[in-house]
């Protein structure tokens, strides 16, 4: 019989890794979690969850992540940081290069590698990043006070970052490309009451242009056919997440068109004993609770594909 | 301990401490209300560890320190800045792992 490091590898220590981590820990299987930044993941840049059941007043994505891990690190789940370069799925030994040090193998891999904000890809964006375009509110809202800034973007994530952007700019315009916003009506609502936030709906970010200061305005192409020049010196993009592939074997992945992981209900992928959860995963909706909730079935899937070896 | 190396400088430290100083320097700048600035000192604590005798890492509070940051046009953190021989080599922004932070030191080290 083929031996390996680990029964289980999770790549990835967001709401969905650490969950499957935390049962996998309290499962005793010899479990370990890999990540490459810090664990948390994109909820670290998320400024306040006021939808995870339980937290009753809400409570900040900081302290959500630190509440997470230290319920993982309470069952002992081993973790490490380390950056995985490629990982061979196919095998029934499964395979996790890291950039520094010795590979990894184990006998089943659940895939929580997440999502990245997704980029506009306009002139501007790129060189101006850190000077005035921003992918995460929370962390740089502060900068931006008694300014006029734009938040690009109609769903959850950009109507609440453009509130709480709202607390320190002086002005925040929305600009989104439909007619109506998708967030969540309690979330559009007060969006909507707060007198400082402006909507500029049915238009496009076309080019970011600014100088050495950085961003100092907007071209915005409007679906009647006209251009209009915005004045910012910041602009938040918060228009949904890209897939964090990079790293996978997604030629032997089932995928959808956008990159993201295709799974059954249970969290299996199309490769034996190998299996995704949380934004990783090709899916309508993205939330912290629907993470967390698919990182416990992966695991569980897991469990059950190592009882059947 | 491993953070005992990295130092909390202050804007009036910041010509003795990084323009001037012998070793490379690698600024973390940062605020206490930045989950991921947070997030990421685990790293910054390891790379001090590594790097000691070759480079110097520090932090600065951009709360409590506006003129170096404003000098450098930071408005995004954490945002890390490298410097070697009182000049600015290079930069990087966000909560980045700890192999995009070890080839910006690359650049100086």
């Amino acid at each position: 019989m083929q031996t390996a490091d680990y029964q289980l590898i999770i790549i990835g220590g967001g709401p969905a890794g650490l969950t499957a981590g935390l049962y996998a820990a309290r499962a005793r299987l010899r479990c370990l979690l890999v990540e490459k930044g810090a664990l948390g993941g994109q909820v670290l840049t998320t400024d306040w969850i006021d939808n995870y059941p339980g937290f009753i007043e809400g409570i900040s994505g900081f302290e959500l992540v630190e509440k997470m891990t230290s319920h993982a690190a309470r069952f002992e789940l081993e973790t490490m940081i380390a950056n995985v370069s490629s990982v061979d799925l196919q095998e029934k030994i499964k395979i996790l290069h890291l950039e520094n040090g010795k590979p990894l193998s184990a006998q089943s891999i659940i895939i929580c590698t997440g999502g990245s904000p997704g980029k506009l890809n306009i002139p501007g964006e790129k060189d101006f990043t850190g000077r005035g375009v921003s992918y995460c509110a929370t962390c740089d809202a502060p900068f931006y006070k008694d300014q006029e800034i734009a938040v690009v973007g109609g769903g959850n994530t950009a109507i609440q970052e453009a509130v709480h952007l709202a607390k320190f700019a002086r002005k925040v315009t929305v600009i989104h490309r439909r007619e109506e916003l998708r967030a969540t009506q309690i979330v559009q609502e007060k969006a909507f009451a707060n007198n400082k936030i402006e909507f500029i709906f049915n238009a496009e970010v076309t080019e970011i242009q600014g100088g050495e200061n950085g961003v100092q305005h907007l071209v915005l192409a409007h679906k009647d056919g006209t251009e209009s020049i915005l004045e910012v010196t910041g602009i938040f993009i918060l228009i949904g997440v890209d897939p964090n592939n990079e790293l996978l074997p997604m030629e032997s992945l089932e995928k959808d068109t956008y990159g993201f992981i295709v799974t059954d209900t249970e969290m299996r992928t199309s490769l034996p004993g190998v299996f995704a959860a949380g934004d990783i995963r090709s899916k309508n909706f993205r939330q912290v609770v629907n993470a967390a909730g698919e990182g416990a079935t992966a695991e569980l899937s897991a469990e059950h594909f190592l009882a059947n070896l | 301990m491993a953070s005992d190396k990295v130092m909390q400088i202050s804007d009036s430290e910041f010509d003795s401490k990084v323009l001037q100083g012998d070793l490379p320097c690698l600024v973390d700048f940062w605020a206490p209300w930045c989950g991921p600035c947070k997030a990421i000192g685990p790293v910054i604590d390891e790379l001090a560890q590594e790097y000691d005798g070759k480079l110097s890492i520090v932090k600065m509070n951009v709360d409590d320190n506006p003129a170096t940051p404003g000098k450098y046009g930071i408005r995004a953190i954490p945002t890390l800045i490298l410097f070697k021989d009182g000049e600015k080599v290079d930069q990087i922004t966000g909560a980045v792992g700890k192999a995009q932070l070890t080839e910006l030191i690359g650049k100086a080290v």
